[in-house]
């Protein structure tokens, strides 16, 4: 065997290790997650986490490693959502089918409009499947409000999820017997949307992503490649919206709509398109602005966009992109360097923020008061937005904030370069031993 | 018996542009074929022909005795036809190692397997490893092909070419651009790589030509003027005028 065989079986070996402790540890958190946040308001966030998950995953296939931009996506989540809802509906009927294997209908559903769209969209990757999927979305948008008796017009179509057989007295109709089933599929997703990332259609998906022409030219067809991709993400897109269909159990043409599309796109490319497990932070940060954020501030929408904005000016690899370039320090034990450069610069960077969201705040609250209602709660403070204090006080902060980050940037570059310099060579000996 | 690649009364347009005019070669199996000729006589597109990038507008290709004209790339390369680009055409993100293992993959018969794990195909492995031993980039396996130096992206052109163990292999210009001694080291890595192969190569290098052609094909505006041996081709008349001009009649 040569060094280079050798060299491989380690590193192989090694990543399995990780991988099955990263999976035995998911299953433990997804296990757990319900006894430590226990209320119904967190269980049902946790529920939408998952779903989230996988829907935003499914679209990483797409765009991370298969170079697909799709303006569409939620045309599987939502077909997936309504089929399953339609059989829950039979299975009240007296389809037998358990509740908890409903998303594998939406699975199918998913799976058979990706092979009905993907026939004809994926002969291009680029700006034509952009421009294929914005279509087919709106074809389907419109399909949504034309065809009443399937989609329900804009009530859309609703179900009963506890009214099928009960088994062992389990009637589905509690938060957390939802959120087990939602854990359940959201486990077996990740795990299979992972292995297919390591299989051949997977690599293949890359390499057509790079350069679809060599591809050709090493037996792939790139058409096929990406229409592999493209069911498998159908897939999962649908089973997401099976779940979905069971956690709320109500499913409308907005589950299918270009809003929906554009959520999913930022989940991912806010979580970061680079790495597998980056559209899963995006899923969690995106459903907590929606959930909670929304709880204190209308205009949290704006925020949105705004971290979408932030995250393709000065983080393109997103979150996951930003946890994993600080991988070469930690392996060299040189994250603590950057701890004071970071808070130095996290400071000013607060600053802003807090600066910013008060002016949009008071903006948004003296548009839409009337002229008896002049005070404004912000940050605690009474504020009078007639008064040019509250305003001046914003508007300083944050340029003090701006000019701050500009004196702590040299700082966080300076602290950044020495702690991925090259290890010194007695850095290397103390590492071997 | 028919040869490796048989190329009959091949004809390329561009619209109104005549690119190759009518093009007869039979290359025979295990043979080391050059094809030589000026700038913008046709020798890429007759690669792009060959290969599947471009259709002919009229005339045929056979690949062991099997019509090929008009299919594409992939199923050419799957009847057992491989090639590298004049200008390095890699898979720049991924690792050396990954770049390679896709040349590998296909014909060791996973193609659009979505069930097996890559890191678990022993035999898929063991082969990219070989390569990548062969084309000296070992060492380089794990960082981005798009990192490598020239010679070595070069060196990784030809190794995916020769990844999936095809028979017949085209290389165009392997040499381009590199200095002397890396040209040497290309020499014998093609020479190597290519062992018991049938290969076809455009290069403008005389010293690789004369080094490792059987045969010389001279391509001038189209059409091939001569087909013969190095020794032959260095004395053709018709072809020291056409294209080795004033540089051999010095010597």
């Amino acid at each position: 065997m040569s060094d280079l065989g050798t060299l491989r079986r380690a590193m192989n070996a090694d990543t399995k290790r990780r991988e099955r402790l990263y999976w035995i540890s998911l299953a433990a958190v997804l296990a757990a997650l319900p006894w430590v946040f226990s209320s119904s308001f967190a269980v049902s966030i946790m529920t939408q986490i998952g779903i989230a998950s996988i829907f935003a995953l499914s679209y990483n296939m797409l765009l991370g490693q298969g170079g697909m931009l799709s303006f569409g996506h939620a045309v599987y989540f939502g077909l997936g959502g309504f089929l399953a809802m339609h059989f829950m509906n039979y299975i009240e009927g007296g389809f037998p089918l358990p509740i908890p294997f409903l998303p594998l209908v939406g699975g199918v559903i998913g799976l058979l409009f990706g092979l009905i769209f993907g026939s004809f969209s994926t002969r291009r990757a680029g700006t034509v499947f952009a421009m294929i999927s914005l279509g087919i979305a709106e074809l389907i948008a419109s399909s949504s409000l034309i065809f009443v008796k399937f989609f329900g017009g804009e009530e859309g179509i609703t179900g009963n999820r506890t009214a099928g057989p009960n088994v062992l007295g389990i009637n589905y109709g509690a938060d957390i017997q939802v959120y087990y089933i939602a854990a359940f599929w959201t486990f077996v997703a990740m795990f299979a949307m992972f292995w297919f990332s390591r299989t051949p259609a997977g690599r293949m998906a890359n390499a057509v992503r790079e350069n679809p022409e060599r591809a050709e030219f090493v037996g792939y067809s790139q058409r096929r490649v990406r229409m592999i991709s493209f069911c498998t993400s159908g897939f999962f897109a649908g089973l997401a919206g099976g779940i979905f269909a069971i956690a709320y159990e109500i499913v409308t043409e907005e589950t299918l709509g270009l809003n929906q599309s554009g959520s999913v796109l930022l989940m991912a490319y806010i979580g970061g398109i680079g790495f597998f497990i980056g559209p899963v932070f995006g899923a969690i940060l995106l459903t907590l602005l929606r959930t909670v954020l929304s709880n204190f501030t209308d205009i949290w929408l704006l925020y949105l966009g705004l971290i979408f904005l932030a995250t393709v000016l000065f983080a393109p690899a997103g979150l996951s992109g930003l946890l994993m370039m600080h991988g070469p320090a930690y392996k060299t034990r040189r994250l603590g360097m950057l701890v004071v450069p970071y808070v130095t610069m996290m400071i000013p960077i607060l600053m802003i923020t807090i600066g910013l969201t008060g002016i949009l705040e008071l903006a948004h609250f003296s548009g839409s008061t009337s002229a008896d209602d002049r005070v404004m709660v912000l940050y605690g403070i009474p504020s009078n937005i007639d008064n040019v204090l509250p305003w001046a006080t914003l508007i300083m902060l944050t340029i003090v904030g701006i000019f701050g980050v500009r004196r702590a940037k040299s700082g966080v570059l300076d602290a950044w370069a020495r702690a991925n310099a090259p290890a010194a060579p007695e850095q290397i000996k103390d590492d071997a031993q | 018996m028919s040869g490796a690649i048989n190329i009959v009364d091949l004809h390329k347009n561009f619209g109104p542009a005549e690119i190759i005019r009518g093009i007869n070669l039979e290359i025979t199996q295990g043979e080391r074929h050059a094809i030589i000729g000026p700038n913008g006589a046709g020798k890429s597109t007759l690669f792009h022909l060959i290969s599947g990038r471009y259709e002919p507008t009229s005339g045929s290709v056979a690949l062991n005795g099997a019509d090929i004209s008009g299919l594409p790339p992939y199923e050419i390369f799957r009847k057992g036809l491989s090639r590298s680009f004049q200008v390095t055409n890699i898979f720049p993100r991924l690792s050396v190692y990954e770049n390679v293992r896709c040349a590998v993959l296909w014909v060791a018969d996973y193609k659009y397997s979505f069930w097996h794990r890559v890191e678990n195909l022993d035999d898929v492995n063991e082969q990219t490893e070989k390569i990548l031993e062969k084309i000296g980039l070992a060492a380089r396996a794990f960082i981005p092909a798009g990192l490598l130096a020239y010679a070595e992206q070069r060196a990784l052109e030809i190794g995916i070419a020769i990844a999936g163990g095809n028979d017949v292999v085209l290389l165009d210009e392997p040499t381009a651009g590199m200095s002397h001694s890396e040209t040497e080291q290309a020499v014998e890595l093609i020479r190597n790589v290519t062992e018991g192969k049938t290969l076809v190569m455009v290069e403008h290098d005389m010293g690789v030509i004369f080094n490792l052609a059987d045969r010389i094909s001279v391509l001038v505006y189209g059409e091939i003027i001569a087909t013969d041996t190095p020794e032959n081709i260095r004395n053709n008349a018709a072809v020291q005028e056409a294209y080795l001009g004033t540089e051999v009649s010095d010597d």
